[in-house]
């Protein structure tokens, strides 16, 4: 019997990192724990695309599947661009309040 | 079609981009901030007149391989987007005086500006997404400015439930591409127009995913919890700016994706959508107005304020969805006088707070006798927030909900009932707002005249009010012209 992976299986890896991300994110009160909560789901939405691109019905040509790795390449580069102003921003809070706790900060409230 | 005439059709957003790197290079050459102010106005006044000529000569068609287009409705909100941004910047200008980071915030604000037009011109997965982020970004950052303790609590806010929402959005964008195979609206719009039964639950689930994603940008509930935080601590020209022309790209891309995208009002899952934004309009519109009734700082009033008239353009949204064909330029209209009424509140309390030195609506006591100018214009835009002839608020309201009324279903008549009493609501705490400037005492006599450039953002903010609300039918024509092109 031989043992194939397929677009189902790489759907359920994926659909569970983003499920993980999600939980994170929304769950984790420490500002850079959300921060990787929020790149485990981008993670999970770059596995999904090269996936769709290798075994997706829709690419049986296959010519079009090119969509899919320059997608990845900018979802890259946007998450790069988004931790660098999440860290810069945790930085100055965490200067001037000494703490990076989301449940901590909270100046301002209904 | 060239390289340079793809550039000259996007030529605005450039324009902007390229203005935002001439401001941080001028203000390392030439350090005096009146000349940041005036070359971020100039990028501004080239890039709305060369919306305005590109709108009068008829100039359209799409770029770069089909990822943007130009056409009646990205002009219509570029030119909203260009307006406001000047309008900010107009305002802004005494504020910037007394700020050492001014140069970064205009050219923070050209960068958002310039591809907000960007958001409204893709047809693009990639490319809306690439839009989106780079005005969000540029976005975070201006909220956390100033770098006080409030400002960074905003910031950080801000950004990070912007990024799980942008991480969202993408999940369904991989979904719709995943699925259909293609990555153009048009492309997507015809592969959900096949109807294939088997897809309805994935489509379902990537379009909610996306909506989800947008919901953030326009600020509607359950989406919203970051509004009035942001709107209360960034600086108040970057929450004027955001409130209005943010909001004003998200309903546009909105519209772009879900009503081009989708196919219009009638493929197989247009039901469903429409019943998800109906939802999504009750629930904005009911947890604003009960947030903004128990408010007594005046930026978080307007930051619930502008959740529940968030709600008011999904309920266009919603008779969009049903098929109304009222539906589009309702909704487009209703931006276009949501953006000047707004603008107008939040510019008078720019200028106003700054001389109060106080957020708190009992500061505004009085104001009629200390400055008539600022009051009225103030008093004006709640009046229109409100939806009281003979204001623009009143018009657009009203075409919106005539536009749900119209599409023939029952849940949309329900939907417009429950405006139509949050719209009550919402008159308790606009008007009481109103009353303590015109009948209360003022805790003291100085009487204070905002800044010419103040007056003039303030004073064309005013005249779109009344206009729009005394004649209203070159807005609308220009509204349905504009929702026409989603149409065909």
């Amino acid at each position: 019997m031989t043992l194939s992976v397929d677009l189902a299986h790489y759907m359920a890896v994926s659909g569970l990192v983003f499920g993980i991300g999600v939980t994170v994110a929304l769950g984790k009160r420490n500002a850079i724990a959300v921060l990787m909560g929020i790149e485990l789901m981008l993670n999970a939405v770059n596995l999904l695309l090269i996936a769709f691109a290798r075994f997706g019905e829709a690419f049986a040509g296959a010519g079009e599947a090119i969509a899919g790795h320059t997608f990845v390449v900018f979802v890259l580069t946007v998450a790069a661009a988004e931790a660098a102003v999440v860290l810069a921003m945790a930085v100055l809070v965490y200067r001037r309040r000494e703490t990076v706790e989301l449940d901590r900060i909270n100046l301002m409230r209904w | 079609m060239n390289a340079l005439e793809q550039f000259h059709l996007i030529g605005p957003a450039v324009v902007l981009l390229a203005g935002s790197g001439v401001v941080l290079v001028a203000d390392l050459a030439w350090p005096r901030r009146s000349s940041v102010w005036g070359l971020t106005l100039l990028a501004l006044a080239i890039a709305g007149t060369y919306t305005l000529v590109q709108a009068l000569t008829g100039a359209g068609g799409d770029a770069f391989d089909g990822a943007v287009v130009v056409d009646r409705f990205s002009l219509f909100f570029a030119f909203t987007i260009v307006t406001t941004a000047a309008a900010v910047t107009l305002a802004a200008r005494e504020w910037a005086a007394g700020f050492d980071r001014a140069p970064e915030f205009f050219s923070l604000l050209l960068v958002a500006a310039g591809a907000m037009i960007l958001l409204a011109q893709s047809v693009d997965l990639i490319a809306i997404f690439i839009a989106l982020e780079t005005t969000s970004i540029a976005q975070f950052v201006m909220a956390g400015i100033a770098r006080d303790d409030r400002g960074s609590e905003a910031g950080l806010k801000y950004l990070l439930t912007g990024a799980v929402a942008a991480a969202v959005l993408l999940y369904g964008f991989t979904f719709l591409w995943g699925l259909s195979g293609e990555t153009s609206l048009a492309a997507i719009a015809a592969f959900v127009a096949q109807g294939e039964e088997s897809m309805r639950i994935p489509l379902m689930l990537a379009f909610a995913l996306v909506a989800a994603g947008f919901g953030f940008k326009m600020a509607i509930v359950p989406f919203h919890a970051w509004v009035p935080d942001v709107y209360q601590g960034a600086p108040v020209p970057v929450a004027s700016f955001l409130s209005v022309a943010s909001k004003a790209a998200g309903f546009a891309i909105v519209l772009r994706v879900f009503y081009a995208g989708l196919g219009g009002g009638d493929t197989f899952i247009a039901g469903e959508w429409a019943l998800m934004f109906g939802v999504f309009a009750a629930a904005s519109m009911i947890f604003g107005n009960a947030g903004a009734l128990l408010q007594s700082n005046v930026k978080r009033l307007l930051g619930y304020s502008s959740i529940a008239q968030a709600g008011n353009i999904a309920v266009g949204l919603a008779a969009v969805a049903a098929g109304s064909t009222l539906g589009p330029s309702g909704v487009l209209f209703f931006i276009a006088t949501y953006v000047a009424t707004n603008l107008g509140a939040f510019l008078t309390v720019l200028v106003v707070s700054q001389r109060l030195g106080s957020d708190e609506i009992s500061a505004y006591a009085g104001l009629i006798r200390r400055s008539p100018l600022a009051a009225s214009i103030l008093s004006l835009c709640l009046l229109s927030l409100t939806g009281i002839p003979p204001t623009a608020g009143f018009i657009a309201k009203v075409y919106v909900f005539n536009a749900a009324v119209r599409a023939d279903e029952q849940w949309l008549v329900a939907l417009v009932a429950v405006a139509v009493v949050n719209t009550a609501v919402s008159a308790y705490y606009y008007l009481r707002w109103v009353r303590t400037m015109v009948l209360d005492a003022p805790p003291e006599e100085k009487a204070f005249q905002p800044a010419a450039s103040a007056q003039l953002a303030l004073g064309a903010s005013a005249a779109g009010v009344l206009l729009f609300g005394l004649i209203p039918t070159p807005l609308i024509a220009a509204a349905q012209r504009a929702a026409e092109v989603l149409q065909q």
